[in-house]
């Protein structure tokens, strides 16, 4: 009987998939007219973009670049194009972009702020990025002093004493430790570091500048303006924010009830009110609050409000952070016999600030986003210098560049920021999953 | 052998404050008490003395003092006679009145870009993506001036409406102005009207409720409570024969019948507006500074919801759907039953702090001279009368109510569902 | 005054210590600068060029009597003040003297304890309407749509104004110059209303400013001048006289150009007088002999200021008007030097 049963042994060729599967096609099939309903919405959208761009693309690139004044602009768009609507006028970005980039910045002395940013990303990137060399570190650790030195100029000294009463608490701690035990050394060392930058760091380091003057030439904040003072606040925000939080996170999550009152009470105050109401409170009554003949200049009022806000956000964060360490971690540290703090700072912080990296960048994004704010308490940030240049009698009138540029470097920066916090998240997630 | 007994009980001694863990965390709470009452005593001595300095002692008084500015959107009724206090209260109105559009636009915009942003339209998602990183990404200021800029300048001014050919005409039918200086929509009258009833008298808080609303609310929730019942009593012969009795005519009924009874009664009909010397009169105004606001705001805050929905949408593992679907729900019920409820878990917490920032964003009206408190209280009061401190204050303690109280009703809100979903 | 030292790490600012409320002078003399407030930014009052130098009517008022008192008239911080901000700034010691077109009224005078010395600026609030509206009067602007600035004296004035004549009216407040320009231009208002020097200057940086009509109503009388604290004579005095300086060395016929020249001595003993070279009026004042001498020849007299910032032929283009000399018939007039 003869097997009539077929089997193929050779496998058939592959053929093609269908064109309509494949290829341009095949992508638009599928990912633009799967459907009716997709169809209409692809058509929906094409009709949207394209309005969209037939309304900007003009504007932006049929625009004047050089020009003293608006109306020179609207005599060049009217002899070029006969009419003056549908034109942008960049000369005004042209004449004035140092000044929305700087403020009032001496011009000889941009190199500051420039190194100073930047040196930032040197001192950010052991903390951002793995691969950074660990020398490196020592230009985070010094950038604290640095920042500030570089900002405001003056003296060299200043920042140098302000470093060495860390110095002093260390040494106070190691010397009283042996002698009084552990939180009687922890207090008498920031006593002394407390009373170092009271009252003996301004005495010394004015003796140090006259005996050995090396400083840079000084600049009063007043001057700082633009995106400088944006990244300034913010940056000054968030440094100076981070260890507040800390504290403030521990607090929140501490069993010591009045300890936990205050903190609490802190945080769902500042993040109850809005940042204007803050602002309000640094440009007419911070003054008040001090003590007679206390005067600090607008900008650090501002920084000092500022600050105070982004501590209470952070410390939110930091308490999320804290919060997604799982239980074990605490109970491994108690077993280790190690006291609070030690547990705090070899255990508990090391992890729980790792996980909170995206949201301490998601709340610098916020806070350089709110700086705009200070404009309407008349302060020259990028908003508020539009303003101080559109009093200028040959700019009186222009609108849309100025918005358009301050958007658009605002953008670059947070969508760069942002960007770099998924990157950073993905990167968290492998580690920890 | 020695037995191990009790240690003597030792008396207590000084040191024992710091190095007994008994005592040592009232030692710790007690000096930070200490400290926070000598900071807050230090600030307020040195409020005081500069106050008296500068001679101008607290007061509140200014308040009863006649505002002697106008308002334009005003709720209630307001001159520039009314007191300061009268002003604060019309624009504490005007911050709940953008701060709930806004929160209810956000979240209907953000829901919506969120689901859209996994559309499997690869254009659609592209924009949405687009959308949402250039409102996430730009200050909320600079959205709000933008926004307002582009009203302004994009729609047609009310003189562009007159004329033999007018180069502008009014929506709908001729119901509808839009003018760059905001919308004009009908507004409902009553020619047989109940009239109002007046709460709080004649103080700064006094205000007219129209019985008319009151009227229709109260007819409204008992055609809702009716339209229940019976629901109720078709899911109960549902479950008691398997059919379920056809309902939607009587739930129509309910719903309709009474009311429309009721507005006849009160003689409701539609108020037009119509173009009378320099303005649009008649209707209802919803003004450019309020749609700037509302709009900016929404929006900006819509781009995060997105985000929050996304995140909260994508975090339902697939086997929920995909078990669902194998239990033969459809694709529109696995999404209402399964997949929502699990992901508002998600959603609502984060959904609660963007409506607080949204109200709080909204004391940026000053940046398009909507009258909210910032404006009033915060703005041209201060400015008049000199009191920082307490202008300050006041527009703080206003500021953390509204926000403890948000935060409360969405808390309980949450609380229910998480509840509901256990 | 200790030697400020900034440690900006902590946000500790180098205290200008010292009592804020008393020998301003001599603070400034110790720090070597003028902190004067101005407006962020007003069109012809003051507003920074490119270079981050101010410039205008007011600015030139600080310039003078930091010319006066330090003998450089760059020894000027200008501090930009909002409506807001600038009582405030003032009062807490933060500027020393507020050169913000300022009205002068009876409770910022004594309320808020400011003193003003004197009027660089007679104003009054104004409307400008287009032309194609056809209206003649204020009075006719029943029902209209008004653009004011807020943090002034207008919303007031004009609250008065409209509830004294019984007319109705939309007020649209508006923080800066520039977004109310914007606003009226496109038709969002249908009149805008501010100082009659801001509707004019306003109006001049139009695309066709025929198109636009100044209305003859002049609401409110808006006395603009520099102020500075209660309770220290000296430094107001100083910039009292600095500015009646100004004045007249305009009615004297001093000017920028012949001030060097006439310092080598007149027949005109109050020219003498006022540039130091009969007398004894700058010792009295706490300052040198050439105290005014030095502010005219930096800024020029009070019309050489006017003309170059805001006269007719700048953009702004003002008329004189109320604000020529009392001898032309103006309101400007200056106590003698004697």
């Amino acid at each position: 009987m003869a097997d009539t049963s077929f089997v193929r042994t050779e496998m058939l060729p592959e053929q093609s998939p269908p064109l309509t599967s494949v290829g341009v096609l095949g992508w638009l099939r599928a990912n633009l007219f799967s459907n009716l309903w997709n169809t209409i919405l692809t058509v929906i959208s094409l009709a949207f973009i394209g309005y969209l761009l037939a309304g900007l693309i003009p504007w932006v690139f049929q625009s004047v670049w050089v020009a003293d004044s608006l109306n020179e602009c609207r005599e060049v768009m009217n002899a070029t194009w006969g009419d003056t609507h549908g034109h942008a006028c960049w000369a005004v970005i042209r004449e004035r972009w140092l000044q929305l980039t700087f403020g009032f910045y001496p011009s000889e002395l941009y190199w500051r702020p420039i190194l100073a940013f930047v040196l930032l990303f040197g001192a950010l990137a052991p903390v951002l990025f793995p691969w950074a060399p660990r020398w490196l570190l020592y230009v985070t650790a010094a950038y604290p002093f640095l920042f500030p030195w570089l900002m405001w100029g003056g003296t060299i000294w200043a920042p140098l004493m302000v470093a060495a009463g860390l110095a002093v608490g260390y040494f106070a701690h190691k010397f009283v430790e042996p002698i009084l035990g552990g939180l009687a050394g922890m207090i008498i060392a920031v006593l002394a570091v407390i009373v170092w930058w009271l009252f003996l760091v301004g005495p010394l380091s004015g003796v140090l500048a006259s005996i050995i003057p090396i400083g840079l030439e000084p600049v009063e904040s007043r001057n700082f303006g633009g995106f400088m003072l944006s990244i300034m606040i913010g940056v000054v925000a968030i440094g100076v924010s981070l260890p507040i939080g800390i504290v403030l996170a521990l607090g929140r999550q501490s069993d010591l009830l009045i300890v936990k009152a205050i903190c609490v009470g802190f945080i769902e105050f500042i993040r109850g009110v809005p940042l204007i109401t803050l602002l309000f409170v640094a440009s007419t009554l911070l003054n008040i609050f001090m003590p007679p003949g206390t005067n600090f200049d607008i900008i650090l009022r501002v920084m000092i409000m500022v600050t105070l806000f982004a501590a209470a956000y952070m410390a939110e964060v930091i308490r999320g952070g804290l919060a997604a360490l799982p239980k074990g971690q605490y109970e491994g540290a108690d077993s280790l016999g190690l006291d609070y703090w030690q547990s705090q700072r070899l255990i508990i912080m090391p992890q729980a600030l790792k996980i909170s990296i995206p949201g301490i960048v998601s709340t610098f994004i916020g806070i350089f986003k709110d700086t705009t704010l200070v404009s309407i308490i008349g302060l020259l940030d990028p908003l508020g210098l539009s303003n101080a240049i559109r009093a200028d009698a040959a700019w009186n009138g222009i609108y849309w560049e100025l918005f358009a540029f301050i958007a658009f470097l605002f953008f670059i920066f947070c969508f760069g920021m942002s960007r770099y916090s998924m990157y950073l998240e993905r990167r968290l997630r492998t580690d920890h999953r | 052998m020695t037995t191990l007994t009790d240690p003597p009980k030792e008396s207590f001694r000084l040191s024992m404050l710091i190095y007994d863990t008994r005592y040592r965390s009232l030692t710790i709470q007690v000096v930070a008490m200490m400290g926070f009452m000598l900071l807050a005593a230090w600030l307020i001595n040195n409020t005081l003395t500069n106050l008296a300095t500068l001679g101008k002692p607290i007061d509140f008084g200014f308040f009863r003092d006649p505002a002697s500015y106008d308002i334009n959107q005003r709720l209630l009724d307001y001159t520039s006679r009314d007191t300061h206090l009268r002003a604060s209260f019309i624009g504490l109105l005007n911050t709940l009145v953008v701060a709930v559009l806004g929160c209810i636009t956000a979240t209907v915009v953000g829901v919506l870009v969120g689901v859209l942003r996994l559309s499997s339209n690869w254009l659609v998602a592209r924009i949405m993506t687009v959308y949402v990183e250039m409102f996430r990404n730009v200050p909320v200021l600079l959205w709000i001036v933008l926004v307002m800029a582009i009203l302004i300048e994009s729609l047609p001014a009310p003189r562009a409406f007159r004329g033999e050919e007018p180069t502008a005409t009014m929506n709908f039918f001729d119901t509808v102005a839009v003018t760059n200086r905001g919308v004009y929509i009908p507004e409902p009258l009553f020619s047989r009207s109940l009239g109002d009833i007046s709460l709080f008298g004649a103080s700064s808080m006094r205000f007219n409720i129209s019985l008319d609303l009151i009227a229709i609310l109260v007819v409204l929730g008992v055609c809702i409570f009716a339209v229940r019942k019976v629901t109720a009593r078709a899911n109960r012969i549902q479950e008691a024969t398997g059919d379920r009795p056809t309902t939607w005519y009587i739930n129509l009924g309910i719903l309709v019948l009474p009311m429309a009874a009721l507005l006849v009664a009160l003689g409701f009909h539609l108020g037009y507006p119509a173009l009378k010397g320099f303005n649009f009169q008649g209707g209802t105004h919803l003004r450019n500074s309020l749609i700037a606001l509302w709009l900016a705001l929404s929006l900006y805050t819509a781009a995060f919801i997105a985000e929050i929905v996304r995140g909260g949408i994508l975090a339902i593992s697939k086997g929920q759907t995909e078990a669902a679907g194998a239990l033969g729900l459809r694709p529109n019920r696995i999404m209402s039953l399964v997949v929502l409820p699990q992901a508002l878990r998600v959603i609502i917490p984060p959904l609660i702090s963007n409506y607080l920032n949204l109200t709080k964003n909204s004391s940026l009206a000053i940046a398009v001279g909507y009258m909210d408190i910032t404006g009033t209280l915060g703005g041209i009061t201060m400015n008049q009368t000199g009191r920082e401190l307490e202008c300050v204050l006041l527009l703080m303690l206003v500021y953390l109510s509204i926000s403890l109280l948000i935060s409360a009703v969405m808390n309980w809100y949450n609380n229910r569902v998480k509840l509901v979903e256990r | 005054m200790r030697k400020s030292v900034i440690l900006g790490a902590l946000t500790v600012a180098g205290l200008a210590a010292g009592a804020a409320h008393a020998a301003t002078v001599d603070d400034i003399k110790a720090r070597g600068k003028l902190n004067c407030g101005v407006s962020t930014g007003l069109v012809g009052f003051a507003a920074p060029d490119a270079a981050g130098n101010w410039a205008g009517f007011d600015v030139a008022v600080c310039r003078a009597v930091a010319d006066a008192v330090l003998s450089d008239p760059g020894a000027v911080e200008f501090i930009p003040t909002t409506g807001k901000t600038r009582f405030t700034a003032l009062a807490s010691g933060e500027v020393d003297m507020l050169a913000r077109n300022t009205t002068w009224t009876f409770s910022r005078d004594n309320d808020l304890k400011f003193e003003f010395v004197g009027v660089n600026y007679y104003d009054g609030q104004g409307f400008m309407v287009p032309k194609d509206l056809g209206v003649t009067s204020a009075k006719e602007l029943d029902g209209a749509t008004v653009c004011i600035q807020t943090g002034t004296t207008t919303e007031l004035n004009l609250a008065d104004f409209f509830r004294s004549n019984n007319i109705s009216y939309e007020p649209v407040p508006i923080e800066t110059n520039a977004e109310a320009q914007q606003q009226y231009l496109a038709g969002a208002c249908d009149v805008y209303t501010t100082d009659a020097s801001g509707l004019a200057a306003t109006r001049a940086t139009f695309e066709n400013p025929g198109d636009h009509v100044l209305l003859p109503e002049i609401i409110s009388k808006e006395p603009l001048g520099p102020l500075v604290r209660h309770g220290d004579n000296e430094w107001g005095d100083i910039v009292r006289w600095v500015l009646n300086a100004m004045i007249t060395a305009e009615e004297l016929g001093v000017t920028s150009a012949n001030v060097d020249e006439l310092s080598g001595g007149t027949n005109n003993p109050e020219v003498n007088r006022l540039l130091g070279t009969e007398g004894n009026l700058g010792e009295m004042i706490g300052l040198d002999a050439e105290w005014a001498r030095r502010a005219i020849k930096s800024q020029g007299n009070y019309g050489e200021v006017f003309e170059k910032n805001i006269g007719e032929n700048t953009p702004i283009g003002l008329a004189r008007g109320l604000n020529a000399q009392w001898t032309d018939g103006g309101l400007i007039y200056s106590p003698p030097f004697r």
